[in-house]
């Protein structure tokens, strides 16, 4: 527990208290847990003295910000224009009935957590998906199914 | 990367740094310049200037060779791109195979790999160097010029080809109030796309009373479809810096901010890279270059939000709180950010500052249109042969960017439309190609100049779709707060969407329109008032593809899934049978090696025929 109070101490003092920098220090717990825990959200708002709803809102208004773990992966499949031209729309369906996951949300086995972006701002590599920070370019629906296929889980990772 | 050590303390300081940076500088016999923009960083870059580094290391050259990392040199298509100098001999699509041969033959042997140069599809031309690839030539480089030459996280690179003398001239030179007649002179407006007079909004903002007063770099690139802002961030952060001071010192302003997009780690990382330096060197903080004026800058990042590309959600964002905006009668420049005068310029904006201030307003109004001045950024994108980032001179015509510039449509097909202005612009058809790239030209034509996605589409787009598909972006992304964006833009949605399933009503397009005027009269920012734009000019240039879906279910272009047929080719089947145990409706019948037929009776249209043939003889009628 003093951990995560720590934990909280420490991102305040980064940004000095500063209330108008409530949203950088939001991503900084979610960098740091994963996702946003409900008690760090309420430690936050007693530290800063603003209402726990507030919080809330500003969580549940940018799509950025996860009240849920994430996956082993963080998949995010890019649905700008261009990328819609060049069919993103039907690689997101593909997607969606084979790991039975919605846009947001995480597979079952937690394998990886899957987002739907409106442009990443990587055009001329079109369609574009990003697994980890690494841009795929020119991906479809094969070669998307593919790569989520043999994504490797932790145990395969660990040594 | 550099260190840096010294705090200077005046101009003189800094020009004598400058001409030790250049003096060291000219020691370097040969420079290896790797682009790391997002386009070629995603096609292995970074692996390539690791194994020039190691090359060099390993070389024993008696001569001093540089590796270095660079920003988008724009040409994305033909990445990873490598530039060596001397020569400016620019290789397109290097792979790691191809580092050793580069090495050896044009760093060490000064010859040319001919196998690695651009060859103009169109004439067959070699290009040795960037100026001789038709992509370069009708481009006028300000932004973007030292994109693709420096390494942006190194402020010397940037003091080397004459950063921050704009700063030091406008501190010690000028007066708050002859900075904004520079800029006013100049023409500037605003690059996030609404084109406001920079030098009036600058104006107004130092006049408001009340202090202190901020500034903020607006880097919340939003629109699908555009990274401009991204590669400038990202390639020349400390263009941005410098335009960012100067603006703070003539409005009078010691705090400024950049929002910049969650989507965007690598540009926070080299700006908070640039400013570190900024501070060290004593371009920024306290007393800058030794004047009495100080300033600083934090970085926000945004939440993926994008209404908060839009200034004031933007402040509210910077407030600490949900996105939204609020109504413009009450002017941010005078009540902004915590209630303070704020000026909030784009990243392209602020870039152009150092430019105009170093080469003067007359200069800069030199180029471009009686009332657009100086070039554009627009990232050239979708069904052309030449996807990138275009910097040109305001004024030039659309068919010069997509034909020339962008050697025209992909796989020989015929041009459609170019969508600009993102989801508040609208698309502009083959007719009025010929029209010029200019704030209120554009904006006639039913688009806008926007922040500078430019996306051209072929025959094979769905205009209906398209217009559908902004509508469901702007369904997404609206805040909420005021009912007709929040309700407006589902009910047009719903319409486009019974059309697009074969199920529209003769009056569709009045509803339409009568909803489109509702949201341009009454939405509360300009995101929502804008928001049937890709709607009004789709109908405007493309009505009769419209009346096709809706009075005879057809999808001229064969997108919208139902409102075409599929059929098989007889020549092009080899009767395997893979599409018949595909069907899930058993609406395929054939004997084995024998041409299947699809009984159009029993099909649901459902495509999967389509995607599972080998021979690619499933086509759409």
């Amino acid at each position: 527990m003093a951990d995560s109070d720590q934990l909280i101490e420490d991102i305040v003092a980064r940004y000095d208290g500063d209330v108008g920098m409530l949203i950088p220090m939001m991503q900084d717990v979610q960098a740091e847990c994963g996702y946003l825990p409900p008690e760090q959200l309420w430690r936050l708002a007693q530290r800063l003295r603003v209402p726990l709803t507030r919080l809330y809102g500003v969580a549940t208004f940018y799509a950025s910000f996860r009240l849920a773990p994430k996956g082993q992966h963080e998949v995010t499949l890019c649905m700008g224009t261009v990328c819609h031209l060049k069919g993103s729309a039907e690689i997101m369906a593909a997607i969606r009935e084979e790991f039975q996951v919605e846009p947001g949300g995480t597979t079952t086995d937690r394998l990886f957590t899957l987002q739907g972006v409106n442009c990443v701002g990587a055009c001329a590599l079109a369609p574009v998906m990003v697994v980890d920070g690494k841009y795929y370019d020119g991906v479809n629906r094969d070669s998307v199914l593919d790569l989520l296929r043999n994504l490797p889980t932790t145990e395969e990772v660990a040594p | 990367m550099t260190t840096v050590t010294k705090h200077l303390a005046n101009p003189r300081e800094l020009e004598e740094y400058r001409e030790a940076v250049r003096a060291r500088r000219g020691a370097i016999a040969r420079t290896v310049r790797v682009c790391i923009g997002t386009g070629c960083a995603a096609k292995g870059s970074r692996r390539l200037y690791e194994l020039f580094r190691e090359a060099v290391d390993e070389s024993g050259a008696d001569v001093e060779i540089e590796a270095k990392c660079v920003g988008c040199h724009g040409f994305c298509e033909r990445g990873p791109i490598v530039v060596i100098q001397p020569g400016d001999i620019f290789y397109q699509r290097v792979e790691e195979p191809d580092v050793a041969e580069i090495f050896r033959e044009t760093v060490l042997g000064g010859r040319v790999v001919e196998r690695l140069l651009y060859t103009d599809p169109a004439t067959g031309a070699v290009a040795t160097t960037e100026a001789d690839i038709p992509f370069y030539q009708a481009q006028q480089r300000i932004v973007l010029a030292a994109n693709g030459l420096i390494d942006p996280r190194s402020i010397d690179d940037y003091l080397a080809i004459g950063g921050y003398a704009a700063l030091a001239k406008a501190l010690t030179t000028m007066q708050p109030e002859e900075i904004i007649s520079e800029v006013e002179k100049a023409g500037l407006r605003g690059r996030g796309g609404g084109g406001f007079p920079t030098a009036r909004k600058w104006r107004s903002c130092r006049q408001a009373h009340g202090s202190p007063k901020y500034v903020i770099c607006n880097g919340d690139e939003g629109d699908p479809g555009a990274f401009m802002d991204r590669s400038v961030m990202e390639g020349n952060p400390h263009s941005v810096l410098e335009g960012m001071i100067i603006g703070a010192f003539a409005i009078g302003s010691d705090q400024g901010y950049i929002y910049v997009r969650n989507e965007y780690p690598l540009a926070v990382e080299h700006l908070k890279i640039a400013i570190g330096q900024a501070r060290e060197l004593g371009m920024l903080s306290e007393n800058i270059l030794g004047t009495p004026f100080s300033f600083d800058i934090k970085i926000t990042r945004g939440g993926g939000a994008f209404v908060c590309g839009e200034s004031t959600a933007l402040m509210t964002s910077l407030e600490g709180r949900a996105g939204e905006p609020r109504a413009k009668y009450v002017h941010t420049v005078e009540h902004g950010l915590w209630d303070n005068p704020t000026n909030l310029n784009n990243v392209e904006t602020w870039a152009n500052v150092p430019a105009i201030i170093n080469r003067g307003g007359d200069w800069f109004a030199g180029i471009g249109t009686e009332r657009s001045k100086g070039t554009k950024v627009f990232s050239l994108v979708g069904n052309v042969v030449n996807t990138g980032l275009v910097e040109v001179p305001m004024g030039i015509t659309l068919r010069r960017i997509v034909e020339g510039i962008g050697g025209g449509v992909q796989g020989g097909k015929a041009f459609k439309a170019v969508q600009t202005g993102g989801p508040s612009g609208g698309c502009i058809p083959a007719e009025h190609l010929d029209s010029r790239v200019d704030f209120d030209e554009l904006t006639e034509l039913g688009s806008m100049m926007g922040s500078g996605g430019m996306i051209v589409m072929d025959e094979n787009t769905c205009i209906v779709d398209v217009a559908k598909y902004f509508l469901g972006f702007l369904k997404d992304e609206s805040c909420g707060k005021c009912t007709p964006c929040r309700e407006g833009i589902s009910q047009m949605l719903y319409i486009l969407d019974r059309i697009t399933h074969g199920d529209g009503e003769a009056g569709d397009l009045d509803r339409l329109a009568v909803l489109a005027d509702l949201l341009a009269g009454t939405a509360l920012c300009a995101l929502g008032k804008t928001a049937a734009n890709p709607v009004l000019s789709t109908i405007r240039y493309f009505r009769q593809e419209y009346e096709e879906h809706i009075l005879n279910h057809r999808c001229p272009a064969k997108v919208c899934k139902g409102l075409f047929l599929y059929d098989i080719d007889a020549e092009a089947c080899k009767g395997c049978g893979i599409c018949r145990k595909n069907c899930p409706v058993d609406a395929i019948t054939g004997e084995r090696r024998q041409a299947h037929v699809i009984d159009q009776a029993i099909c649901t249209k459902c495509g999967t025929c389509l995607e599972k043939c080998p021979f690619s003889a499933v086509l759409k009628v």
